[in-house]
């Protein structure tokens, strides 16, 4: 884990290198019996629950039976009641409706800069992994050459001359993203792409688009998706921190971070201006890390194999 | 990266060559690197919307200021001149003025660069303190409740970015306890040395955070697999102590690694000490970047970032080039 753990924006989060510890046999044996019933566990499935409400709610934020987020009322600050279940902040607008609304920034730019680095990055890594010769060595070392550079220092200096619209924050980290994502997309189509199954379809007469889009793409799906959703949790991180820094979404449109940032001053007045937003991202993140790590396990995608 | 005895061939000429041709690709990385950042800070203003002029000094400025910083910037040149006028001015030192406060940038870094050091060393000395002691206990029995216990603190502490550790610990520290002074306290160490040092203590604490999950997830698993090496068990058996065992023998080829992480680390820990420093009205490096940021005083951004950026890349090579030198393997990887 050298390397490749700087410059990016995903490059912060720690992979744990899988261990062979002795075991006793119990272990051993429950584990086997895990495996044979495919089970990820149930806190597995509560997580990917969670992650899945807060989606929901996030999509369906304008149907939901809840305030307008930006609804100023005579409420200030108060604490939770019936008719505002989280309470209300400095401008007695209704923290609830504004987590939900805040959500969708978040989550826009979670999973839409990781799209677009999957678009650029992953589509080049099948190329270049399928391919391999001089095509593969230019995007590699294009990549090493990308990975080197300060990611979150360079995103701040464009958003803040560039503007800081909700576009083109997740285009800027998506652009960031998409080297480490080539990395981990290249590894596992290098690993693919000189299997006997693949000798076997092109003997057969298939295409290279036929062999990339249907022998190979499907077999590296999960360590892909598995490595996107830890990334999901990392660009939000990234999003949080640049709009506590005030260099987000501007006010009044509600996100997790700014929600944060705003409650900084009514610390000592009122204390769930704070922890609701902390919750819903701590929340949110562990279970989306949770949720990846499992099923990097699962599909057993260790750093190894980058 | 995981370091083993039974790898160990040093000295053949074979090494030597590799590490040589280790760092020279380093090397050609790095200017490549910088070359990429002097361009990309350079059309940072060109990427200002309208006038750069009318943008960067307001519209209600005089003629002749607007006309000295159309020269100072070059804008009126050709695009590629443009570039080595401005990759001029930069090797002379000079990296423009603040319209703002009419302070040069070179020296409004050089006034912010010490608090980055001290808050980054403080950070990295409570990392390790935590980080190291915390892996030998738990590498002794895995899967042990200590072992379940950390390792899922160290997974929920990724979940918690700096800025939320930063509220909730000046909330508990400086609000409520009052123990520790809370934003706005900074006072330089040439001042009062104590007061500087607590004034340090919650920023540093917050980073050092950040640090731990990765320290420690890293020697753990290092380590784990260290002790289960034949050179561990012929250790065991001459009747050494466990702890002389711990630290001698499974520590040592453990400590190169973690030492080489926390290196790569320090572009991770400029980015949280951005954050810190922002809530704690610190003044240094990212409070400077943001506060630029905010009152749009773009030539002072456009230094800091070149700044941070190349004084990143350069730690990194120096770095890397260290531990290539102590430990060819590295370069092998």
């Amino acid at each position: 884990m050298t390397d490749h753990s700087v410059g990016s924006p995903l490059g912060v989060v720690p992979q744990p290198v899988e261990v062979a510890v002795p075991r006793s046999t119990d272990a051993v044996r429950s584990e086997r019996r895990g495996r044979r019933a495919a089970d990820l566990g149930v806190v597995f499935w509560i997580c990917a629950g969670w992650v899945a409400i807060n989606i929901l709610a996030a999509i369906l934020a304008g149907v939901l039976p809840i305030d307008n987020p930006n609804l100023q009322t005579v409420n200030i600050n108060g604490g939770p009641s019936a008719a505002h279940l989280l309470g209300t902040d400095d401008l007695g607008r209704d923290i609830l409706s504004r987590l939900i609304y805040g959500a969708r920034v978040s989550l826009v730019v979670g999973f839409g800069s990781i799209a677009i680095g999957m678009a650029i990055g992953g589509t080049l890594a099948l190329i270049a992994g399928f391919r391999r010769g001089l095509v593969d060595s230019i995007l590699n070392s294009a990549c090493y050459v990308l990975l080197a550079f300060p990611a979150l220092v360079a995103i701040m200096a464009v958003v803040a001359f560039w503007g800081q619209s909700l576009g083109k924050i997740t285009l800027i980290i998506g652009i960031t993203s998409a080297p480490v994502l080539f990395r981990v997309v290249r590894a596992s189509t290098l690993s693919y792409s000189t299997r006997e199954f693949i000798t076997a379809a092109r003997t057969l007469g298939a295409s290279d688009t036929r062999i990339l889009t249907r022998e190979i793409l499907p077999n590296i799906l999960p360590a892909a998706v598995s490595f996107a959703l830890i990334g999901v949790a990392t660009v939000i991180v990234l999003e949080g921190a640049l709009a506590f820094l005030g260099l987000s979404i501007q006010p009044p449109t509600p996100s997790w971070g700014n929600m944060l940032n705003e409650s900084r001053t009514y610390l000592s007045q009122n204390l769930w201006l704070a922890l609701f937003p902390a919750l819903a991202m701590f929340s949110f993140l562990l279970c989306l890390n949770l949720v990846g790590d499992r099923l990097r396990q699962h599909f057993d995608v260790g750093e190894g194999k980058l | 990266m995981r370091l083993r005895r039974s790898d160990y061939e040093l000295g053949t000429v074979k090494e030597v060559q590799g590490v040589g041709l280790y760092v020279l690709k380093r090397l050609a990385i790095l200017i490549v690197v910088v070359f990429l950042v002097s361009v990309g800070t350079f059309f940072l203003v060109h990427l200002l919307p309208g006038d750069p002029t009318v943008t960067i000094l307001g519209p209600n400025d005089t003629a002749q200021n607007k006309a000295l910083l159309l020269k100072q910037l070059g804008l009126n040149q050709p695009l590629l001149q443009q570039y080595f006028t401005y990759v001029g001015h930069i090797f002379q030192g000079d990296l423009g003025e603040s319209f703002i406060t009419h302070q040069t940038v070179t020296n409004a870094i050089a006034n912010a660069v010490p608090i980055d050091i001290e808050l980054i060393v403080f950070s990295q000395i409570m990392a390790f303190g935590v980080s190291i002691p915390l892996a030998l206990l738990v590498a002794r029995r895995p899967n042990k409740a200590l072992d379940k216990i950390s390792t899922g603190a160290t997974f929920g502490l990724l979940a918690l970015p700096p800025f939320i550790v930063i509220v909730i610990l000046t909330l508990i520290f400086s609000v409520h306890l009052h123990l520790l002074p809370g934003p706005s306290s900074y006072v330089p160490i040439t001042q009062d040395f104590w007061q500087n040092i607590r004034s340090m203590l919650l920023p540093s604490i917050t980073l050092a955070l950040g640090s731990i999950v990765i320290y420690y997830r890293l020697l753990r698993n290092d380590l784990i697999a260290t002790l289960q090496e034949d050179f561990i068990t012929m250790a065991r058996s001459k009747g050494l102590s466990d702890r002389r065992v711990l630290v001698r023998h499974a520590l040592r080829p453990s400590s190169l690694s973690l030492l080489a992480s926390a290196g790569t680390n320090i572009g991770g820990l400029i980015a949280g000490a951005f954050v810190v420093e922002y809530l704690l009205a610190l003044p240094g490096l990212g409070y400077l970047l943001v506060e630029s940021i905010q009152q749009r005083d773009y030539l002072m951004v456009q230094g800091v970032v070149l700044f941070v950026a190349v004084a990143i890349l350069v730690i990194n090579f120096i770095v890397d080039f260290l531990f290539s030198v102590a430990d060819p393997r590295i370069a092998r990887d």
